[in-house]
């Protein structure tokens, strides 16, 4: 089942003055996941809660396989919903919370049970079943909260931030299983996050937002390798983007201090998205000083060393590089140091707004 | 409150940094808990003592008739009356009022959670006067009552009117403030699972907030049993017709009939004492249930 959102708008406050989503257009494709990935107060979650039917759009519509369900109340979408903080029923079991979507649609007994032993083994937590969702870890509600949203098959399933809640290590478990999951599972499926790295890992497009509209849609590579603009290439990546000039072929950024080479006129103002990673730096003794660079500092994290570099002409400019790399290198804080772009996208530069 | 500001106080000039930061000089503790204690004795104490012993000072016997007096009986059948009837009207209103101001958003939304506040604000004897005014002989609705021949003002109906009114905060406030507390996330994932409204209420809602609900009710059953003020303005102490177990006390005792006031004051006493039992009990078990979820909440 494919997910389809043609000029949604949705406002809030008094008068409508609060813009939530501002005539947004998207298409999930069907057995994907598609990820609606941005800051907070982009307003990704009341995406999702127009598309479950718990807001109600000023305008626009929702479509399920090309289904108009604008007007279809929430109990008749069938779409499974999994709230950030879980919402599990606290009164009543493990079960019971995942039987609640078949009995109220009157399923047999028998049906249920089957069912709900089903989904248990599915989420991995068989024998859980008399448990209160207070006995359970924050991991363990997740999962449960999953099998209740997927055991009235939905035609969709919708996770708003369903990691959100949990730590960095359950995090990452969680979002592997989750992979696999779909896999076995094949729900069309829209997740919101504001983690770039579970948008990335876990989808198979993605809509980035911000207040209320669209930045990019595509595929994860394309958002990454080509974003539209200077917001896609800080927030995917951490790029930091710099504005140059093109000298001799040459696209020249922070005086000399980076350059690479362009088939450009000469002369065009241009801007560049450098991510962390793009730049290759070398020590150096002296030098020319439009072209020397100076680490300001060092944290290691792990396997990994980051760089606050400061640029000739004072920008700043973060790389990060492997520790194995960094220790040939014997880089210290003060040194002088060379840069190099290693890949960066080069774009000419729309305005003029220095 | 002023107990425990004045703990924190001493605890904080002595330093004592050995000691639990807040505990105090043995003394101090002493002197509070006695003096706390002895307020508690002479203010609530000593008076109930008062009542039950006063009531049994002629004898059992005495007691007995007085209490299975047929005046008696019907000021019990009254009270019953009037706190059965405005238990369950409450019990909608403040649920419905509850549901509205915690679930949804409307122009006037604090206007009306200030106006559900009123019948506390208002002086009980402002409240009966306000019903008469309704629906006295000389009422607003006067004409249309004598012409349907209803009696409102010195009859059953007004008592039990004005004992809904003043009752009316006590489930209304609890609720919804366990309703605020507890959000809607819950009943929102019940919709989507496709369950109807009432369905989200009777699984969903309803076993949420049914300590905040119980607790109203024995607030609600206490106070409309006791109200005196409201209902002595509209019933017209008429005995064995309009009197409630308040009104009849005061009654016998303004007849110097002191052992059979006392009597039967002891029975509200003991209502007193069963009302604060019962509330200890539903504290408690919604206190174990939020601590316990606590203490799990905090191990995941």
């Amino acid at each position: 089942m494919s997910v389809t959102v043609q000029n949604l708008t949705k406002r809030f406050g008094g008068r409508r003055e609060v813009v939530g989503v501002d005539e947004i257009s998207f298409n999930c494709p069907e057995h994907r996941i598609t990820s609606l990935l941005g800051p907070s107060g982009s307003g990704k979650s009341t995406l999702l809660r127009l598309v479950a039917g718990l807001e109600v759009p000023d305008a626009g519509a929702v479509c399920i396989n090309g289904v108009d369900i604008t007007n279809v109340p929430v109990r008749q979408r069938n779409v499974g919903f999994v709230f950030q903080n879980y919402a599990l029923f606290r009164h009543m079991t493990v079960a019971e919370n995942i039987a609640f979507g078949l009995t109220v649609r009157k399923a047999q007994k028998a049906q249920i049970q089957e069912r709900v032993a089903e989904l248990l083994s599915l989420v991995q937590l068989s024998g859980y079943e008399k448990r209160l969702p207070d006995q359970l870890s924050g991991g363990q509600r997740q999962r449960i909260a999953l099998a209740r949203a997927l055991a009235i098959r939905p035609k969709v399933l919708l996770l708003d931030e369903p990691f959100g809640a949990l730590d960095a290590q359950v995090r990452v478990e969680l979002r592997e299983w989750l992979h696999r999951l779909h896999e076995q599972t094949q729900v069309t499926t829209l997740l919101v996050t504001h983690d770039q790295e579970e948008a990335l890992e876990l989808s198979d497009h993605v809509v980035l937002l911000r207040d209320g509209k669209i930045e990019q849609a595509g595929a994860p590579t394309e958002l990454y390798e080509r974003p539209a603009n200077a917001f896609v290439a800080s927030f995917l990546g951490g790029a930091t983007i710099l504005s140059g000039r093109v000298v001799r072929g040459q696209a020249l950024f922070a005086e000399e201090g980076l350059s690479t080479a362009v088939d450009l006129a000469e002369g065009s103002i241009v801007e560049a998205f450098i991510r962390p990673h793009d730049v290759r730096l070398a020590k150096v003794k002296g030098g020319t000083p439009a072209k020397v660079a100076r680490v300001e500092r060092l944290i290691r994290i792990g396997g990994f060393v980051k760089l606050a570099v400061a640029l000739p002409n004072g920008d700043r400019i973060s790389v990060q590089m492997p520790q194995h790399e960094f220790l040939e290198h014997g880089i210290e804080q003060g040194d002088s140091v060379l840069l190099d772009l290693r890949h960066g996208q080069v774009t000419p530069r729309l305005s003029y707004s220095i | 409150m002023t107990g425990v500001a004045v703990k924190r106080t001493s605890a904080e000039g002595l330093h004592h940094h050995e000691r639990p930061a807040l505990s105090d000089p043995v003394l101090a503790r002493r002197v509070l808990i006695f003096l706390a204690l002895a307020f508690v004795a002479v203010f609530l104490g000593l008076p109930l003592l008062i009542v039950f012993s006063s009531a049994l000072k002629e004898g059992f016997g005495v007691y007995l008739a007085a209490i299975s007096d047929a005046e008696t009986l019907s000021a019990v059948r009254l009270s019953l009356l009037a706190a059965g009837i405005s238990i369950p009207l409450n019990l909608a209103f403040g649920m419905a009022a509850a549901w509205l101001l915690s679930k949804y958003d409307f122009p006037g939304k604090s206007v009306i959670t200030t106006l559900i506040d009123l019948p506390f604000s208002v002086s009980p004897v402002v409240a009966g006067l306000m019903f008469v005014l309704l629906f006295g002989a000389n009422g607003w609705f006067a004409p249309l009552l004598s012409a349907a021949d209803i009696k409102i003002i010195f009859a059953v109906p007004g008592v039990v009117l004005v004992t809904t009114f003043v009752t009316f905060p006590l489930v209304a406030r609890e609720v919804l403030a366990v309703m605020q507390a507890q959000g809607s996330d819950e009943e929102e994932a019940a919709l989507t699972l496709g369950a109807r409204g009432w369905t989200v209420f009777f699984r969903i809602t309803l076993p949420k907030v049914k300590w905040g609900v119980l607790y109203g009710v024995i607030l609600t059953n206490a106070r409309a049993m006791g109200e005196f003020g409201a209902v002595s303005v509209v019933s017209g102490h008429i005995r064995g017709e309009t009197n409630t177990l308040p009104l009849h006390v005061e009654i016998l005792y303004g007849e110097y009939q002191f052992a059979s006031a006392f009597a039967v004051a002891s029975l509200l006493g003991l209502l007193a004492l069963v009302s604060l039992v019962a509330k200890h009990w539903v504290e408690w078990q919604a206190a174990r249930r939020r601590t316990g979820d606590v203490i799990k909440g905090a191990a995941t």
